[in-house]
């Protein structure tokens, strides 16, 4: 299966003339040393990734790393300085800017961190606009858009302006809008930043139940690790424009690529994250192979009681082979590095 | 498809310097008074020396070489493809101007009334009120409509609606373009902004010499002067509004797909739409005060009856229909606020309590329009307003009242008049004027660079050269030294009735509708009581451009000084501060910036009434407009007066604009706005 | 909906009586009228169609306009259209048709060289005297005449010099000048007589108007350029200051002029494509002309007693049928 979505080396530098920087020495300078050299800053550095179809793609990266930037290279919001981007078999790099609109109408649809609504249109109207756009007729764009806003839960809400409802009301409505076109795939950037603790867990809830519910892929912003672990399938984490590393959640939580990364997640509890397999061992001489058998993608949490229960170690196992064992002292390990950490 | 940038957020990335501290600006007398003194003691010694002073009446070869310039353009004014053009124009706009007088004010014989008479336009404009506006909006229009016949100049008034219908029709449809333009354009936006500056900073009579030259007299040059007036606010304003819309949305709306024009017009305009309102409202409001002054070129409306009372030096004549204009000025401010405000509310679904009630108004409310139209179509009376003799009464009150003044007021005058001519204008004057070119030149400049840096002491070099160049260096200089005397009177008046008014809401209630009637009504009607209290002379025409100046002046410092948080001014309370200390150490400290715009508004309002000055005996340059204005062999004389005053104003403002930093290309109406409600900043602050 | 329509009937019924009943009251027919008003236009023989009178800055001109004006609209029907200008663009219009008729013309070689047939475009005409006989000169106000009776001759001027001065005269006397669009030579006379004064312009006529009234009053020292026909003669009777008498050529060169201003016979001027038109306003204008007189009771209706220029008019008109009625032959 092709990916969905697949970005190679692709640049963004801000300033001008920025064309004629990649491909020389500045191009290897850090940040700060090109924008004191030239004037320009690195919004995005030699990024290649693919994204699989259905996939949750988390991309995260502390403030100006370049994540919002990204995201918007990738339907060409702005403009790429180099590299490629094929977005449903579409180059959209060197699409037309006829294409381009195709592409954005029919593929992909985007929501925004502070929302971007139009004031003076109803809910209905706003979740209606993309379709507007594509030249669809009032009745049929509000039936659709009507269906819309009930899958989000805004029912009742049709007729209200967005300065009526609620930060995280107005973001139902945001991702309505990028629902309604029916697109391939959605992009989110830093969707519920905005939106106070609580109403964020709704949110991401709601998310994961569409996601669940639509299988679209989905390339999701965020620099909230949490979020991140708990919506990605897999996870970049972006540094000064730059990959420092992908992965799956419980990968970058147990091999942090460098102490970026580190510095990043060690604030996660990692027994909520991390899975057997990145604590079970190999069977020592003598130790007692009886105890009870767990999945590897088991989370060390919950492997804790049946540690604790047995006395001999776990045996983990990937389907029928066994893959390693795991025992008590293993698990508190994890559980009390963490609390002294 | 332009790529959108996200609106970078500022950030302090965290290797960069600290900010630099913006030096408190005390510091800057110390170095300006230096140059001062030096100036003063080189002026002791050279005094009277190159003076480049050039008699009243004396022409210089380029003033001649400018006046073959026009006389060669009208010799060819068949001939010539621009004029063809420009008269093509004229003709046109003379044409529709000449229709709609002789539906509305002006009888077309054998017919001895217009074709629709006082009846018919009064029903229909209240009408038109209770449809887009409101009841009361459409009694107010009503009340107007009858004030305009009762007090004896319906022609009039609507040769002006005419004038400033027309107008502001199409400025919106040359401005609308251009506003996109600069909104969504940075580039477009830094051009056109200089041009918007230019037109802005020059005084308007001007605009009125090279338009008559281009567009002839009368209607034709009433319309282009006040369109040109009226254009610079729509283009400034809606392009500030289309500029402001959140990047966001746009983003947002952008990847859904959509076109430039779909952007265009679902996005970006409505959503300037508050804003896009403020700004032809403003335009509205100039095109009045342009149309009224249009009548020195025999534009028609009210402005000539004005002109008449200057003529025969009699306030009263000129008081009623002055009046009037301001009437008309609250008409059609109130009017096309609240038809903005209403359909908003219809915009957002929440128009009438009662739509069924609205219905049978809004077609009854035609029917009866519609009969009132027949009606003063068929009898006279209903045709030609009735005659009352009020408006005479008020004009021999108001002329009454004046003459009182002049007689209990007489000898004081005299006294305060010389008092100031002697003590402040005649030595700066001499300074100013009396040193040789040079030196003044050097010393302006070193005054240009304390206050305003590099970029003004560049600006006010390329000005100064300009001014030399056109041969009226001496008149210059007089014309600045009244200008700046007249702007530290303005400023004193604005520094204690602005921070009266910001300090005292009652004040404020009570002053503010007399700066608003003040800034709407014509120079001429108060130049007349001030020349017979002052005779004439510089002193004046300094008054007049105090009383010109000082409302904008006022309004902007108490608007600033109201502007101060209140959160600072309790945290100071709670210092014990005396409120002396409050005002002195806080609240003007703190409204800085708006002090500064007041000091760059008041510089170029005084500056506008320069011409004015010369009709008053102030004499140098608006003399010299005057004197160009009305006798062909010195129009080049007139022209190099204007484009003296023009370049005088330029380096006034940047000088002002760098000394603070205030930026005047965005907000509405920051300038001349003859509004009666003078918004700074973006609307919905 | 149908409750809507007849209320809405209901409403414009009661509106329609009202105003009918306003009507009532009101009387006359614009189409009886306007019938009336082509008769008329018949009977009177031709057409009058518009008169565009260039209205000049001074209220003897006014005067003189709406005189003129007044009759062309009431008696022989024309469209009068006043145009409010200055003398230099009041000729400017000839050309473009915007103006027919200068009615007072004070002398100007300058616009008739650029104008008239024989040098210039053609587009206006000399119609001839209107009777006025225009005085320039320098002037004070009477007290000053009788205090001081040799100031009347500009010999003993400078004697007084320092009497004249003023704040606004730089230590010099001050001789006010006046609204820049007229004809004059102060500057230079003031050089080339070597007199101790400065001109300070007052910039209109009412500014000297209004110096002069105050100066009387007072009895403050002034002395200004000032002009007969001109109504405010008539309140207070300014006094002329002899100069070295005029001769032909005296005034040729502007920096020269060293001499007093002519009497001037005061013509009209009109647009030569107007002149030859069939419009029955162009022999009364042809035929115009009254005296100083006539003009500065006109003027004082206008300055001194507040009326419009209309009114001032019709009520001259009134008084003096005979003269009107030699006019319209
Ligand atoms: N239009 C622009 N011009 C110049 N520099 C820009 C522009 N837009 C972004 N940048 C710079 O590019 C870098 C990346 O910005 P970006 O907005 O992509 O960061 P981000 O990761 O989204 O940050 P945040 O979490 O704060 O949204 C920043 O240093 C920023 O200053
Ligand atoms: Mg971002």
């Amino acid at each position: 299966m092709t990916a969905a979505l697949s970005v190679d080396s692709l640049w963004k530098i801000f300033g001008p003339r920025s064309d004629k920087i990649i491909g020389t020495p500045d191009a290897e300078l850090s940040r700060a040393d090109l924008k004191a050299k030239t004037g320009n800053v690195v919004g995005v550095k030699d990024v290649s990734f693919e994204v699989a179809p259905g996939e949750v793609f988390v991309v995260m990266g502390l403030s100006g790393s370049g994540k919002s930037t990204l995201v918007r290279l990738l339907t060409r919001l702005i403009e790429p300085t180099a590299g490629s981007v094929t977005l449903g078999g579409v180059d959209i790099t060197n699409a037309s800017e006829a294409d381009l609109r195709e592409v954005r109408r029919q593929k992909v649809s985007m929501v925004f961190q502070h929302f971007g609504l139009l004031p003076h249109r109803q809910v209905i109207d706003n979740v209606a606009y993309g379709l507007e756009v594509r030249g669809i007729a009032k009745k049929e764009r509000r039936a659709k858009a009507g269906e819309i806003v009930d899958l989000v839960g805004l029912s009742g809400y049709e007729k209200s302006y967005p300065d009526q409802l609620s930060g995280g009301m107005q973001q139902r409505v945001g991702l309505a809008r990028a629902l309604a076109g029916d697109p391939e795939m959605l992009l989110f950037d830093e969707p519920f930043s905005a939106l106070d603790p609580l109403i964020r867990r709704d949110m991401q809830n709601e998310v994961i139940r569409l996601h669940r519910e639509l299988g679209k892929t989905m390339v999701f912003i965020t620099h909230d690790l949490a979020e991140a672990l708990k919506l990605g399938d897999r996870i970049m984490i972006l540094r000064d424009g730059a990959i420092v590393q992908i992965g799956t959640p419980d990968e970058v939580v147990a091999r942090p690529a460098d102490d970026y990364v580190k510095d990043f997640v060690s604030e996660v509890p990692k027994a909520h994250v991390l899975t057997l397999k990145w604590v079970m061992r190999e069977p020592r001489d003598g130790e007692a192979m009886d105890g009870p058998t767990l999945p590897v993608t088991t989370v060390v949490r919950q492997a804790a009681r049946a540690a604790i229960a047995s006395d001999a170690p776990i045996r983990v196992v990937d389907g029928d082979t066994l893959v390693g064992v795991v025992d008590e002292e293993d698990i508190m390990r994890v559980v009390v590095a963490e609390e002294e950490g | 498809m332009t790529a959108t940038a996200p609106a970078p957020p500022r950030r302090v990335e965290p290797d960069a310097a600290p900010p630099v501290v913006e030096d408190s600006g005390i510091s800057r007398w110390v170095p300006a008074a230096a140059v001062v003194v030096l100036w003063v003691v080189v002026w002791a010694f050279t005094r009277g020396t190159d003076t480049l002073d050039l008699p009243s009446l004396s022409r210089t070869d380029l003033h001649d070489r400018l006046t073959e310039i026009q006389n060669g353009l009208l010799e060819g004014r068949s001939t010539n493809p621009v004029m063809q053009f420009t008269n093509a124009i004229a003709d046109a706009f003379r044409g529709t101007v000449d229709w709609l007088q002789r539906l509305l004010s002006k009888p077309a014989f054998p017919r001895p009334v217009p074709e629709i008479g006082w009846l018919g336009v009064t029903a229909l404009a209240t009408y038109v009120g209770l449809v887009v506006a409101s009841w009361r909006i459409a009694v107010l229009v009503l009340a107007s409509f009858l004030s305009f016949g009762v007090l004896g100049y319906w022609d009039q008034s609507m040769d002006t609606l005419i004038i400033v219908l027309i107008s502001v029709l199409l400025a919106v449809v040359i401005g609308m373009p251009l506003a996109v333009w600069i909104g969504t354009n940075a580039r477009a936006n830094a051009v056109v902004t200089v041009f918007l500056d230019l037109m802005q900073t020059m005084p308007t009579f001007v605009y009125l010499l090279p338009i008559v030259l281009f567009f002839g007299i009368g209607t034709s040059a009433a319309v282009v002067a006040t369109l040109i007036y009226a254009l610079p606010p729509i283009i400034r304003i809606a392009g500030f509004g289309i500029r402001e819309v959140p990047a966001t949305t746009i983003e947002a709306t952008d990847s859904a797909g959509q076109t430039y024009w779909q952007r265009l017009l679902k996005v970006q305009l409505p959503m300037a739409r508050k804003t896009i309102i403020v700004g032809l409202n403003q335009t509205t409001l100039a095109a009045l005060s342009m149309a009224t002054l249009a009548s020195f070129v025999d534009g028609p409306g009210l402005g000539k009856p004005v002109l008449q009372g200057l003529r025969v030096n009699d306030v009263g004549t000129a008081f009623v229909p002055g009046a009037l204009i301001v009437v008309m000025a609250v008409m059609l401010d109130r009017t096309t606020t609240a038809a903005s405000e209403r359909s908003e509310r219809v915009a957002r679904g929440g128009g009438h309590r009662n739509p069924r009630l609205r219905r049978v108004v809004v077609a009854g409310g035609a029917v009866v329009a519609l009969v009132a139209v027949y009606l003063s179509r068929t009898y006279v009376s209903l045709a030609e307003f009735p005659t009352y003799s009020i408006g005479r009464t008020i004009s021999s009150g108001v002329s009454d009242v004046v003459d009182a003044i002049k007689d209990t007021f007489g000898g004081v005058t005299g006294g305060l008049k010389d008092g100031v001519t002697e003590g402040l204008l005649n030595p700066v004057q001499s300074v100013l004027a009396d040193s040789p070119w040079y030196v003044s030149f050097v010393a302006i400049a070193a005054l240009a660079l304390v206050f305003g840096g590099v970029r003004a002491l560049v600006i006010t070099v390329v000005c100064l050269l300009g001014v030399l160049w056109l041969d009226l260096w001496n008149d210059a200089m007089v014309t600045l030294n009244m200008t700046l005397v007249a702007t530290v009177l303005v400023m004193a008046l604005a520094l204690v009735f602005g921070v009266w008014m910001a300090r005292d809401r009652r004040v404020d209630l009570g002053i503010r509708p007399l700066l608003d009637a003040g800034q709407t009504i014509p120079p001429f009607v108060y130049l007349i009581p001030v020349l017979a209290l002052f005779g004439p002379g510089r002193f004046t025409a300094i008054v007049a451009g105090i009383v010109y100046a000082a409302p904008a002046a006022i309004k902007l410092v108490a608007d600033g000084v109201k502007g101060v948080s209140p959160t600072t001014i309790e945290a100071g309370r709670s210092t014990g501060q005396t409120t002396w200390q409050e005002i002195t150490k806080v609240q003007l400290p703190m409204a800085k910036g708006s002090l500064v715009l007041a000091t760059n508004q008041g510089l170029l309002y005084v500056l506008s009434m320069t011409v004015i000055g010369g009709l008053v005996g102030a004499g140098a340059l608006g003399f010299d407009v005057v004197y160009g204005f009305s006798r062909s062999e010195a129009w080049g004389k007139g022209a190099a007066a204007g484009l003296t005053i023009v370049l005088i104003g330029v380096m006034l403002d940047r000088i002002t604009r760098a000394a603070s930093d205030v930026r005047r290309d965005d907000g509405p109406g920051t300038r001349r706005a003859f509004s009666l409600r003078l918004p700074i900043g973006p609307p919905g602050n | 909906m149908r409750t809507t329509r007849s209320r809405g009937a209901r409403l414009g019924v009661l509106a329609t009586a009202a105003v009918m009943v306003l009507s009532a009251c009101g009387g006359g027919s614009i189409d009886e009228q306007t019938q009336a008003n082509e008769e008329q236009a018949a009977e009177g023989g031709g057409e009058c169609g518009d008169l565009n009178m260039a209205v000049n800055p001074w209220v003897g001109y006014e005067a003189s306009a709406y005189v003129v004006g007044t009759v062309a609209q009431e008696q022989l029907g024309c469209t009068v259209n006043y145009k409010e200008l200055k003398e230099d663009v009041s000729w400017q219009g000839f050309g473009t048709g915007e103006v027919d008729v200068v009615i007072e013309d004070w002398g100007h070689p300058d616009l008739e060289k650029k104008f008239f047939a024989e040098e210039g475009d053609g587009s206006a005409e000399d119609f001839g005297p209107q009777g006025n006989v225009g005085i320039i000169g320098w002037f004070v106000p009477p007290w000053l005449a009788e205090e001081h009776p040799d100031i009347l001759d500009w010999e003993n001027l400078n004697q007084y010099a320092s009497e004249f001065e003023t704040s606004e005269s730089g230590g010099k006397g001050q001789f006010l000048g006046a609204d820049p669009s007229y004809v004059q030579f102060d500057e230079a006379i003031v050089s080339n007589l070597d007199l101790d004064f400065q001109v300070v312009f007052s910039g209109s006529e009412a500014a000297s108007i209004e110096a002069f009234r105050k100066a009387e009053e007072n009895k403050e020292w002034v002395i200004g350029y000032w002009y007969e026909p001109q109504y405010f003669n008539a309140e207070v009777a300014m006094q002329r200051v002899s100069l070295p008498p005029y001769e032909e050529g005296c005034q040729d060169d502007p920096q020269d002029v060293a001499c007093d201003y002519p009497e001037t016979e005061l013509k009209k001027i009109v647009g030569t494509e107007w002149a030859a038109s069939d419009s029955t306003a162009v022999d009364l204008v042809r035929n115009f002309t009254w005296t100083n007189e006539d003009q500065n009771v006109v003027a004082g209706y206008i300055a001194a007693d507040g009326m419009s220029p209309e009114d001032a008019a019709a009520k001259w008109i009134e008084e003096n049928q005979d003269k009107v009625d030699a006019w319209l032959g």
